[in-house]
């Protein structure tokens, strides 16, 4: 009953149609499924463990609200007031009484436990079904306690996945490039935080310029521009060991990069003497390939994810539209064709779909088309926003916003939102500090 | 209170003034030609009447009457001074993708690059650089302020 119930819900949005150019705003006539995520239960002794190591007071009730606010966030669930909960957690555990649950209206309960075992967190949760009165899944994870934050993720995941049969997006980050300081010279570091905004780490100082960093979709290296020495160039980073390279040895800037699907190649613009072009270089033989070769611009390229084309923009036609071609730079074909300019072409994990930036009548969009150049949607309207990237899931894209100055310059600010495919659910991407340029990573459990 | 009132009428008449002034210079140093800025606001100079920098029109990357008239002083310039090499910055404005802006620039740069050239200055004695739509002179949201930051900008290296 209950996976029917959204089953049906996911299924509505992909078929609800869209005119051209109609910015769908009219939000929150969406009914999100009402979840009750009762606290993780914990016995004192454990609980005391916990404190001492990590200084949490109730590590139980912790996990379940990252666990809850995961599932708010993605605007698909309603997580019930704790304050409404008649059983307790401990008790609800083992044998949830399904009447008391029904009566506030939750569809769906997740109980569980903490424990601490040899040094370890132990948790163990389970997903029941309130309706039909039943266990839909129960699992149990060993960890190392400063984890802890990633076994919320992770839970989400596997109830996310379980209620919609789609795979999760929770136990993943998003790197992005911090920005302080004046428009005119602003101080860009690139920076790294869990998905939910927790846990965010500079990775560089700020010395120098850094731009459009890009995740591997296949592990924790990241490529990025950097005007280390005033010469811009695509660099791979291992978030790992921090250690990082020059990719290739051009005798110019290169820059807009990105990874092939297999992890295996980065693929850039290079430009040189007024002309950018489409290369890849393959990080294990160096072997450098040139994939176009037209005095146009040609830059902002991605893979769809079976690695055999590219989606890439150009102005050869006079203005910035996109285009896709075969992986060898063969069999070029325009596929934006709207009134404005198209730009940040991005395959969706899923194939089907190509995200963009498309510039109208001095507004900023962020829109999806089918990979044809038909279907095409438009999420978003702003005085200035770009670069969507995808959820893992190819469900949620992230993109960055600024903010129109005054007449004298000043009130500029840019931040990091997101928004689901259906163009329901934009939120702002909370951040310490201004932030551009996010690039979601795959899940790390996977 | 009445003090607060009076401070509140003071500041009032001090943002109008603030306003009036801006609004003045403006209309003074701020001038658009088709697209393209023709004033001498945020303009440097490399030598007496040597200007640094060329403007552009915007998604153009083509140089106007001005800005040849502008190059063929800088080319006149390094021949006088030869042991001088220099860095062109491009740059274009706000209203772009990051990505596009980079190759934008660089292809700013290299129009006014190719002049220089042609003018017989050596491609060993410049080098060119792109910034995009990192580093705007004018940071306001308006056509003003972008036709000044559509630009490319003669820097000495040396």
């Amino acid at each position: 009953m209950l996976f029917r119930y959204l089953y049906i819900l996911l299924t509505l949005f992909p078929l609800k149609t869209f005119a051209l150019i109609e910015v769908d705003i009219t939000r929150g006539n969406l009914n999100p499924l009402p979840v009750a995520v009762s606290p993780l239960s914990i016995e004192e002794e454990s609980k005391n463990n916990f404190k001492k190591i990590l200084d949490i007071d109730n590590l139980g009730s912790e996990i379940s609200a990252v666990v809850e606010n995961n599932l708010r966030q993605s605007g698909l669930f309603n997580p019930l007031s704790k304050n409404a909960f008649l059983q307790k957690p401990d008790i609800a555990n083992l044998k949830p009484r399904f009447e008391d649950w029904n009566l506030i209206k939750a569809q769906a309960l997740i109980t569980g436990k903490v424990t601490f075992v040899d040094e370890k967190l132990r948790v163990e949760f389970r997903l029941w079904d309130v309706l039909a009165g039943k266990e839909m899944m129960a699992l149990a994870f060993t960890t190392v306690p400063s984890n802890w934050r990633r076994v919320g993720h992770i839970i989400t995941d596997k109830v996310y996945e379980r209620l919609t049969g789609e795979n999760g997006y929770f136990d993943t980050r998003i790197i992005y490039v911090s920005e302080k300081g004046p428009k005119t010279n602003r101080i860009k570091k690139l920076a790294i935080m869990d998905q939910d905004g927790f846990n965010n780490k500079y990775l560089t100082l700020g010395n120098e310029l850094v731009l459009t960093p890009r995740f591997s979709p296949t592990n924790q290296m990241v490529t990025y521009l950097s005007y280390f020495r005033n010469l811009p160039r695509v660099y791979l980073l291992d978030i790992e060991t921090g250690l990082q390279e020059v990719v290739g040895d051009f005798p110019g800037m290169t820059f807009a990069p990105r990874f092939s699907p297999d992890g295996k190649k980065i693929i850039m613009s290079f430009a040189k003497d007024g002309n950018s072009d489409i290369y890849t270089m393959d990080l294990e033989n160096r072997i450098v390939e040139r994939i176009t070769n037209h005095p146009s611009i040609d830059t902002s390229p991605s893979f769809s994810p079976d690695g055999k084309y590219i989606t890439f923009n150009s102005d050869r036609s006079g203005y910035q539209q996109i285009y896709i071609m075969s992986k060898n730079g063969k069999n070029v074909k325009r596929i934006s064709f709207g009134n404005g300019l198209y730009g940040t072409p991005v395959w969706s994990p899923r194939g089907d779909l190509i995200a963009f930036t498309k510039l109208h009548k001095g507004k900023f969009y962020i829109g999806v088309m089918r990979t044809d150049g038909t279907g095409e949607r438009l999420l978003t309207e702003n005085f200035y926003q770009e670069a969507p990237s995808w959820s893992p899931n190819g469900r949620v894209l992230i993109f960055y916003r600024e903010t129109k100055t005054n007449s004298k310059g000043e009130g500029f600010s840019a931040k990091l939102w997101s928004i689901d495919l259906t163009g329901y659910n934009e939120k702002m991407v909370e951040t310490e500090t201004d932030a551009s340029d996010p690039s979601w990573s795959s899940l790390l459990s996977n | 209170m009445n003090l607060r009132k009076t401070l509140k009428n003071g500041f009032l008449v001090l943002l109008a003034s603030l306003v009036l002034t801006a609004c003045a210079t403006q209309k003074k140093t701020g001038q658009l030609q088709s697209d393209v800025y023709t004033g001498s606001d945020s303009v440097e100079y490399l030598a007496s009447g040597v200007a640094d920098r060329v403007f552009f029109a915007t998604n153009e990357t083509v140089l106007t009457t001005a800005s040849r008239e502008t190059l063929r002083k800088q080319a006149a310039w390094l021949r006088k001074n030869s042991k001088i090499t220099v860095v062109l910055e491009g740059h274009a404005d706000e209203r772009g993708t990051r990505e596009y802006n980079l190759a934008l620039g660089e292809r700013r740069a290299n129009s006014a690059k190719d002049y220089l050239l042609t003018y017989g200055i050596s491609s060993d004695r410049i080098s060119v650089l792109s910034y995009g739509k990192e580093r705007p002179v004018d940071s306001g949201s308006n056509p003003l302020a972008w036709s000044k930051n559509r630009r490319s900008v003669t820097v000495k290296a040396n």
